[in-house]
């Protein structure tokens, strides 16, 4: 097993042979990659070294020292905290050599096509439905390696997608069965014909989702993930990758959203009210005291002993943004009554820093909704991490096809 | 960087802790004490501290303790909380032992090496509610002997010596004399009972001429590991209302299968978690004195008191009735867990003073 001064030491060498300054940005990635650096718990070949996640915060820190260039993790999210994951646990070795390094590299972004019109929070309801192309295609060499499946249907809410050369979806397969059962797991490639993206302008004025068109949509059977009918059960890896977002990522003490409001707090004494100086003083606790709980979860998962925690660290960390994010505005006053811009723009990546009081209260009315709302993820908690009993369920033995809608 | 899990060792004492509590504290019994003129559990603090030398874990060995740290305390303290032990752990072996271990001098040695077998109860007369950083003078001492009293001193019933803050000094007086006269007040919390210690020229010994330091150091050291005593009480309300919950059927389903329920258990679940994280990172700044032991136990007070009463206030709820009964435990927790929340100053003192070491001043 691989121990943080043998990455440090590797990484060190890393460096050496690579020297950020003189380096080309994507050619330094893809040697980082290659060197097993990129996410040091994959396994070897895949950009990693088989070691503990949590030793990635040392790799981490030493290239940022040497001022190394990222991936720009804003804008590849969902790839490396969504599609990587299943990809690895699921994908052929052949799919696996395939997408992990473009996409880590940034050189080609990823989108989920998961949610729908009718299907939320209840996403195994979903309608779009994949068939297989029985009568043959003109292209052979889709047909030796277990032929097409054309794909019909809405997605929405689509983060990304206007930027997006894949994308994970998953789609019916056979109605006949409960709805769990029937669904199927693909990968499906943006720039084919049959998929159309139109943006959807979102709350803050500009459109980072969208909704997309799938109509006869052709996805070669090799492009699918796990089994046929199994694809429940490989999205529940991509959902549980996307709430757990815990990585090696750590936070300094009055980092994140608490940050800018503390520094306006210290250098504007004009704005300060008794009122305001209470709410901040509780949010400065809260905050400090959900970094220090994140960084708990750190020190088990390096010391192998993986707790529930991170299954409140989402809900946690949203209810926490919003309120801060509120309460910026406020002590703003009147400038919190002015917006940066309200044009419809379509950002390639979710930013909060860097942008004014009021896109970071509006954009962050999403973290409660985005990767499951608070109200499914407190229910998880109660039934699987304090075994409180589920509620009767009217769906769970309905052929699909046969659920109202 | 604190560490904030629990190392094996600290983890052989949590279930040597908890073995002792469930053999010698059940719920019933400490209900029945807390009527009667007794309500320290003295057999139970002899198990402690003569059986496993608890009491002497911040007191250095050559002293005659066990030369642990404020994290092993921390640990004894989570499992006091989650059984609402009537013993005077935090005030003695914490609050007391630490006042204590500032001072220079054959004296207060002579009394740390009492305080860490045990057999010697400290108490430091100063009213529960009161925080770090306050002055105290309703004592002051003439020629060697004290005069005044003191209201709010918690456990001072079970005390054979008190360490009394004066202008002069800190004193400590032995509770067995003339001059002392210590008067039980009917508390909210019965478990950990308050009383009035009045001085009528009561004979004392000096201590430090630095009150201030000591019994700062005292207090800091009582708001930070208090986060753990009231992180063992809050998961043991959790922990039982989810039972319960699980067991008790209405409408033809157990009623913790109702959403409105489980989240909000859920949200308590959330807070002992976070909970959890301040209090080791208190008991582990305060055992290496690295990363601020001021700014970790008055974040962890500031957070953990709130989530206790949470947390209790929703145990009580959920469990009905039957949990406004004097039968049922729950009222235990609930008065310990209001009374823990004005123990060594409210979360909103404890902001106030965050405010000042973060320099986000009031307006
Ligand atoms: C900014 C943003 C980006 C997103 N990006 C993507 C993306 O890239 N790809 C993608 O596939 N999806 C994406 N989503 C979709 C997101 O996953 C869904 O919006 C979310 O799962 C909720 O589904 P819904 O919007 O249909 O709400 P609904 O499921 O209709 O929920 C409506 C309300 O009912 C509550 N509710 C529903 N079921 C229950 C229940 N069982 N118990 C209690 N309350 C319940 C919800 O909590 C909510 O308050 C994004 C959403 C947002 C806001």
């Amino acid at each position: 097993m691989t121990d943080a001064a043998e990455l440090r030491r590797r990484t060190q060498e890393f460096l050496a042979a690579n020297p950020p300054a003189s380096t080309d940005r994507v050619d330094f990635l893809k040697a980082r990659f290659d060197a097993g650096l990129a996410w040091v718990h994959y396994p070897q070949g895949l950009g990693g070294l088989g070691a503990a996640r949590a030793l990635q915060a040392v790799v981490d820190a030493e290239l940022e020292t040497a001022g190394a260039p990222d991936n720009d993790p804003r804008r590849i999210g969902i790839g490396l905290g969504m599609a990587a994951p299943t990809i690895l646990a699921f994908g052929t070795d052949e799919q696996k050599r395939r997408f992990l390094r473009p996409l880590w590299i940034g050189d080609e972004v990823w989108c989920q096509l998961f949610s729908e019109p009718g299907a939320g929070s209840d996403l195994a309801a979903l309608g779009t439905r994949a068939v297989r192309d029985e009568g043959g295609t003109s292209r052979s060499s889709e047909a030796e390696s277990g032929g097409t499946w054309v794909v019909d249907g809405q997605k929405v809410w689509t983060s990304g997608a206007h930027a997006a050369r894949w994308a994970i979806l998953i789609a019916r397969t056979d109605p006949e069965v409960p709805k769990h059962r029937g669904i199927t797991y693909f990968v499906c490639d943006m720039t084919d014909p049959g998929v159309e993206v139109r943006p959807l302008r979102q709350i803050t004025g500009e459109a980072e989702f969208n909704e997309v068109f799938l109509t006869g949509v052709r996805i070669p059977d090799a492009h699918r993930l796990g089994e046929v009918g199994d694809g429940w059960k490989v999205a529940q890896t991509t959902l549980m990758n996307e709430r757990v977002s815990i990585g090696g990522s750590r936070i300094p003490r009055e980092g994140g959203l608490i940050a800018p409001v503390a520094a306006t707090w210290r250098e504007r004494p004009e704005l300060r009210t008794h009122d305001l100086h209470q709410r901040l003083l509780k949010l400065w606790v809260e905050a400090e005291v959900a970094r220090l709980t994140g960084e708990r979860l750190r020190q088990q998962l390096v010391a192998g002993q993986p707790g529930p925690e991170g299954s409140g660290l989402k809900l946690g960390f949203a209810r926490l943004n919003q309120e801060i994010s509120g309460l910026e505005v406020e002590l703003l006053g009147e400038e919190g009554l002015l917006y940066e811009d309200w044009t419809m723009r379509r950002p390639e990546k979710v930013d909060f820093a860097g942008r004014d009081a009021g896109y970071r209260y509006l954009r962050a009315k999403g973290n409660s909704i985005e990767g499951g709302t608070s109200e499914v993820l407190l229910n998880i908690v109660a039934e699987r991490v304090l075994g409180l009993p589920s509620e009767p369920r009217t769906d769970k033995d309905v052929a699909w096809k046969d659920l109202a809608r | 960087m604190t560490d904030l899990l629990y190392s094996e060792e600290e983890e052989a004492l949590r279930s040597a802790v908890r073995g002792l509590l469930a053999d010698h504290c059940d719920a019933a019994a400490v209900i029945a004490r807390c009527e009667t003129d007794q309500p320290h559990d003295r057999e139970l603090w002899k198990a402690l501290t003569d059986g496993m030398g608890l009491a002497g874990l911040l007191v250095p060995e050559e002293l005659g303790g066990q030369g642990a740290a404020h994290r092993e305390a921390a640990v004894v303290l989570e499992e006091l909380g989650r059984a609402v032990a009537p013993v005077p752990y935090l005030t003695s072996a914490v609050v007391a032992t630490e006042a204590l271990l500032v001072c220079d001098g054959d004296a207060a040695a002579e009394l740390l090496t009492a305080l860490a077998s045990g057999r010697t109860v400290g108490v430091l007369a100063v009213p529960l509610s009161a925080a770090a950083g306050q002055t105290f003078t309703d004592v002051r001492e003439e020629g060697g002997a004290l005069h005044g009293s003191v209201t709010g001193v918690a456990d001072a019933a079970a005390a054979d010596v008190l360490l009394v803050p004066t202008a002069a000094g800190l004193f400590a007086a032995d509770v067995a004399q003339d001059g002392v006269t210590v008067t039980a007040q009917t508390s909210l919390d019965p478990t950990r009972p308050l009383a009035t210690v009045t001085f009528d020229a009561a004979r004392a010994r000096a201590l430090t001429s630095d009150t201030d330091l000591a019994v700062r150091m005292g207090l800091r050291a009582g708001a930070g590991l208090l986060a753990s005593e009231q992180l063992g009480l809050a998961e043991w309300c959790l922990t039982e209302t989810v039972r319960h919950t699980k067991e008790r059927h209405q409408f033809n389903r157990p009623v913790g299968s109702f959403q409105a329920l489980k989240h909000r258990l859920a949200q308590v679940w959330l807070e002992v978690v976070n909970t959890r994280a301040a209090a080791r990172h208190a008991a582990d700044a305060l055992a290496t004195g690295s990363d601020e032991p001021n700014l970790a136990s008055a974040l962890a007070q500031a957070y953990a008191a709130p989530v206790a009463v949470h947390a209790a206030e929703e145990a009580l709820q959920l469990h009905g009735g039957i949990g406004m009964t004097w039968e049922h435990p729950l009222h235990l927790y609930l008065k310990r867990a209001k009374a823990d929340s004005i123990a060594f100053g409210t979360a909103g003192r404890h902001r106030d003073e965050l405010a000042a070491l973060l320099d986000l001043q009031a307006p």
